[in-house]
């Protein structure tokens, strides 16, 4: 008798507390970062137990268990949806007494299978999320899509102040306006170590970031060994043991980046930025003269000699194998002259090429033929725009990157090189290396990429941009504080609906609530303006 | 040996102060006699008064680049002659004769902090093999000379003045702290190519050039957790600052809590449990600094800044209207009611006793009249004073009154310059902190050491505000006595504070952030006034943050290039 009396007492109980979860203050939908190009939101809302929560995959889709993406994103979303759980606190003990726990499932299903593939250009990474009392579905055309819709479903979970969990009911149809997103780190001016680098590519998933452009060498070091050349950073690097990235880091890194859904793009970049490289490769640097003697400095590669192109190519077929994707980057940037001026041999091989003092000329030549040597090992080349701006007859496939210039420069640099046909890449707007005081999010924010003169089929030309974090002043202290948030801007530039993210204003409360659960997942995102997290970041 | 060892320190302590020519001649004898200690492996750290003479300056920076001291030490010497250090054999030890002993735990600490910096990162190797070098460095002896040692003391103002200089002979050091000796000693150790600790035949004389060498980090824009705090008044000490200016209140938060005022907190904070300091926190933070020889200055900036403090403190605030009826928003402090006082007295009762320095910083900058304009009774009140539609006068009331009660309290205090500025009439010993840039501070230092206050520079030191590239060089050119007056005048500038304030920053990056462009400040503030090259500078500051990072600081890098161990925290 007296038990009975004490369940209906419970029911009640359970009923009035049902009550208060529906009707209960919802303070603001919890947004997603990026914005889906569709969302609906209801207040309605369910509680979520991670005992009773699964995640599943449906019965038709193609990936099942086994599926090495999404097993492993299973296990990671997990503890990123509750992230007390995984610190080994179950969640507030009420919950158990006012309501049984409701079971909970996230069911993926994907289209294609592809599980143990890597993702590249033309990896389809929509999807489509309803979140509906006691279970959400996720489908999805790829594993990539998958990837894409678990990280907003972890975006939608959040905790009420008595740290229960919580999801709204949901409905989100979601693909990227740019099929590359890009990151771009600088690991010769700065040693990043391997940590470094798996971690911001962490960060990059939780901001669907799916390009890390990696500038593995450059001027001052070599950091990339080579199996081939190993002595190109046995003498190039800082430090031939402490400061390079063996074959296995660099297989960990791609390793990493695929379970995520992100394309490691390596960049080589020559003739210019090679001082490096001429430490462990004799003869391969240009030297420069003063008068008619040599002065004992170096300039760019070499590219009178036929030696330094069997280099290239032997390193390239390396390069080629080791990194999957289908595009390079050859670099082409900053070539400076005057040491090849000074040089008599490199004079002498103008006159018999007939390029006269133009040598520009010269310079086309050698990423002609790199190219080709790309070509052969068929890759896709990408290039710094400095390889359109003097030369007109480059492979159509290849992609040109916009990096510098003024506003209305960059607007007709959009132009010209759409017009000759080729696509391209926009990280001049995105240089975030370069800081200044207050809250300069807002102009990584505002750019519009596509907003130039220009056909609409020149508009399509555009497959995305990049954020570029170059190393002069960058090493493992200060990186992820520089790199996030602001890096997120850019993000949602790239993947979201421009018109209905225009506004900074509206943005700004959803990017600070992001940078907190950035903070609570470990990243150390510094704040946009004063204020606090629930959760604060407790490391130095 | 022991004899020895008494002899020289004694011809140290009764030299007499002021003739630098005996004090060269001493110097030699004494290290005529520490030479021959040397050879039983023995060094020696002492403290005693003196004045200084300079090196050749070019000499010092040269040698200096090698080991990378920061901040350059007023006068070094160093020879090729190197000993190796044993991490298993070397100790630091209380000298015979010093007056401070195993009971000081101040130094105890401190030997065993150092000690860790010295050899934390060899490995441990289990029972070493006999071996024998050349010559070895067995120990490092710690003399401390005056009568009373200071162990459990607070570090004032004072301590820098009456103990100008200690000296070590042999491979020594000059210090105010034995604590900042340790540090240089630390800095002086190197690992040669077989990962052996080593350091160089090497004589210091040193002593700070500003009593008041400071950080002010901002609790309140936001919260910072104890554990940052710490590890910053850890940098702190690598860089020889030796004040921690606790910006802990302001209009955004209020993250102190007060036992008197329990409310200000609890309603004032981001968060009442998570986002506070306890006074359990303050005393911590306030031990942590004592023991690196660290002072610690609250500030509770009133009139203004006081948004956070309405919150649990009703009638504190101003009203603010809107035509005849409150808007419902509030402004500065409001002056014109007994409780206000009232309110105060109890208060910094309260924050004088938590805090133990003699000193207190009161604010008073940036008050906004507009809110106080438009209350009637603010407008009546003004009349009755008889200061007309001048509200200056008003803040000045509200200050003076507050002077008052802070004075009864016993502490010395520091205000921003806006209160010497508008003219308050402040006790002699306060201490003015010129913040703005616009007037020009160097005319703002001119004023106010012209009416014979002492006073302390920020305006070119805001560290908050960043731009690309090395600013750190702007921040290391400038000087604090820059400015048109007399000798006596530059004397009056007790030295200045990096501030980092709290807009855009947090744990996240607040480390990397200010370090080491502080450290430009810290050099600043100790090194001699001709200590200012840019490029002997940059290759030490490069060197310096190598060695913070490889103690577990993330100081960010200074350009491209490499440290050998490099920050590995994440």
């Amino acid at each position: 008798m007296a038990l009975k009396m004490f369940q209906a007492q419970i029911k009640l109980l359970r009923f009035l507390f049902l009550l208060i979860v529906i009707y209960g203050e919802v303070e603001h939908v919890y947004g997603v970062w990026p914005m889906p190009q569709q969302i609906t939101q209801s207040t309605e809302r369910y509680l979520l137990n991670p005992r009773v929560f699964a995640l599943s995959y449906a019965n038709d889709s193609m990936a099942q268990s086994g599926c090495s993406v999404l097993d492993v994103a299973f296990k990671r979303y997990f503890k990123l949806i509750f992230p007390d759980f995984a610190h080994g606190t179950g969640g507030p003990g009420f919950t158990n007494i006012w309501s049984e726990p409701e079971p909970f499932t996230l069911v993926v299903s994907v289209r294609t299978g592809g599980c143990e593939g890597y993702p590249d250009e033309g990896s389809n990474e929509s999807y489509n999320l309803t979140v509906s009392a006691r279970q959400a579905a996720l489908r999805a055309e790829s594993v990539w899509g998958a990837l894409r819709g678990l990280e907003s479903f972890s975006q939608l979970v959040y905790q009420d102040d008595s740290s229960a969990y919580f999801v709204n009911k949901t409905e989100i149809e979601d693909y990227p306006r740019f099929q590359f997103r890009g990151l771009l780190l600088d690991t010769s001016r700065h040693y990043l170590p391997v940590n470094s680098i798996l971690s911001t590519l962490d960060a990059m998933a939780y901001s669907k970031f799916n390009v890390f452009h990696w500038h593995i060498v450059d001027d001052p070091s070599f950091p990339y060994q080579s199996s081939t050349y190993p002595d190109l950073s046995n003498k190039g690097a800082f430090h031939p043991m402490t400061h390079i990235y063996t074959q296995s880091d660099v297989r960990r890194v791609i390793a990493h980046a695929r379970l995520r859904g992100i394309r490691v793009l390596p960049e080589f970049d020559s003739p210019g930025h090679t001082l490096s490289w001429g430490k462990g490769q004799p003869d391969f640097l240009t030297p420069c003269y003063k008068g008619d003697v040599p002065s004992g400095s170096f300039g760019p590669l070499n590219p009178t000699l036929s030696s330094s192109y069997q280099f290239m190519s032997d390193l390239f077929k390396e390069v080629t194998s080791v990194f999957h994707d289908s595009h390079v980057h050859l670099g082409g940037d900053e070539v400076d002259f005057t040491c090849w001026k000074s040089n008599p041999k490199v004079q002498a091989f103008m006159a018999k090429m007939g390029f006269g003092s133009d040598y520009t000329k010269l310079e086309s030549y050698y990423m002609e033929n790199i190219l080709n040597i790309t070509a052969a090992l068929n890759k896709i080349s990408i290039v710094w725009q400095d390889v359109f701006d003097y030369h007109e007859h480059i492979p159509k496939d290849t992609v040109l990157e916009i990096w510098r210039g003024t506003p209305a420069e960059i607007r007709a640099e959009l132009g010209r090189i759409t017009l000759a046909g080729h696509r391209v890449l926009l990280s001049a707007p995105w240089y975030l290396n370069h800081i200044s005081y207050g809250q300069d999010w807002r102009n990584a924010y505002t750019v519009q990429p596509q907003n130039f003169s220009g056909t609409e089929q020149q508009k399509e030309l555009v497959i995305g941009g990049e954020v570029c974090m170059w190393g002069e002043y960058v090493d493992a202290t200060n990186l992820v504080s520089r790199l996030w948030p602001r890096a997120c801007a850019a993000a949602e530039r790239l993947w979201s609906n421009e018109k209905k993210t225009s506004s900074v204003e509206r943005a700004f409360p959803r990017l600070k609530d992001f940078r907190c659960t950035l903070v609570r997942r470990g990243i150390q995102a510094e704040p946009l303006f004063f204020g606090h997290c629930k959760h604060e970041y407790s490391g130095l | 040996m022991t004899s020895l060892i008494h002899d020289a320190s004694a011809a140290l302590t009764e030299r007499p102060s002021g003739h630098t020519s005996q004090l060269s001649e001493q110097g030699k004898a004494v290290r005529m006699r520490a030479l021959t200690l040397l050879g039983l492996g023995t060094l020696f750290l002492t403290t005693s008064c003196k004045d200084s003479h300079i090196d050749n300056l070019e000499e010092r920076s040269r040698l200096s680049d090698e080991v990378s001291l920061w901040p350059l030490p007023q006068q070094f010497q160093t020879s090729p002659v190197a000993f190796k250090l044993s991490a298993s054999r070397f100790k630091i030890v209380h000298a015979p004769g010093s007056t401070a002993g195993p009971s000081c735990s101040l130094l105890q600490n401190a030997f065993r902090r150092y000690f860790k910096y010295i050899f934390g990162y060899v490995n441990e190797q289990g029972q070493p093999r006999s071996r024998v070098f050349d010559s070895e460095l067995r120990e490092l002896q710690v003399l401390i000379t005056s009568t009373d040692p200071e162990c459990d003391a607070y570090p004032s103002l004072k301590t820098d003045e009456s103990c100008k200089f200690a000296v070590v002979f042999l491979t020594a050091f000059v210090v105010v702290f034995v604590v900042l000796g340790l540090e240089t000693f630390s800095q002086l150790v190197y690992e040669d190519d077989y990962g052996v600790n080593n350091i160089n035949k090497t004589s210091i004389l040193d002593y700070p050039r500003f009593s008041h060498r400071g950080i002010l980090l901002d609790t309140s824009r936001h919260y910072l957790p104890l554990k940052v705090i710490l590890a910053n008044l850890e940098v702190m000490a690598m860089n020889k600052f030796n004040v921690f200016h606790w910006h802990i209140v302001d209009d955004s938060s209020f993250p102190f809590l007060s036992r008197t005022f329990p409310n200000l907190s609890q309603q004032g904070a981001y968060h009442p449990y998570t986002h506070v300091y306890t006074p359990v926190d303050v005393k911590s933070v306030i031990e942590f600094a004592r023991m690196r020889g660290i002072r610690v200055i609250a500030e509770f900036d009133t009139p203004g800044h006081t948004q956070s403090w309405g919150k649990g403190q009703t009638d504190l605030l101003t009203p603010c209207y809107s035509g005849s009826s409150p808007s419902g928003t509030f402004g500065p402090v409001n002056p014109i009611l007994n409780s206000t006082y009232d309110f105060m007295t109890s208060f910094f009762k309260e924050i004088s006793s938590v805090f133990a320095d003699a000193y207190i910083h009161l604010g008073g900058d940036e008050v906004d009249f507009s809110c106080w304009k438009s209350n009637p009774d603010i407008q009546k009140f003004m009349e009755q004073q008889g200061f007309g539609q001048d509200y200056s006068k008003l803040e000045s009331y509200y200050i003076q009154r507050l002077l008052d009660i802070v004075s009864s309290t016993k502490k010395g205090y520091m205000v921003w310059q806006e209160v010497f500025d508008n003219e308050v009439k402040l006790k002699g010993d306060t201490q003015i902190h010129v913040w703005k840039m616009n007037p020009q501070y160097q005319d703002e230092m001119a004023r106010v050491t012209a009416a014979g206050f002492h006073t302390l520079l920020s305006s070119p030191w805001y560290l908050n505000r960043i731009s690309y590239g090395q600013d750190w060089q702007d921040i290391y050119r400038v000087d604090p006595q820059s400015f048109n007056g007399t000798p006596e005048q530059k004397k009056l500038v007790i030295g200045g504070e990096a501030c980092l304030w709290g807009e855009y920053v947090d744990a996240t990056n607040l480390t990397p952030r200010l370090w080491p462009r502080a450290s430009a400040v810290a050099e600043r503030l100790w090194s001699d006034e001709n200590v200012k090259d840019i490029g002997s500078a940059y290759s030490r500051l490069e060197k310096h943050r190598c060695h913070m990072v490889r103690r577990g600081i993330p100081a960010e890098p200074l350009f491209v290039g490499h440290c050998g161990h490099e920050y590995s925290g994440l």
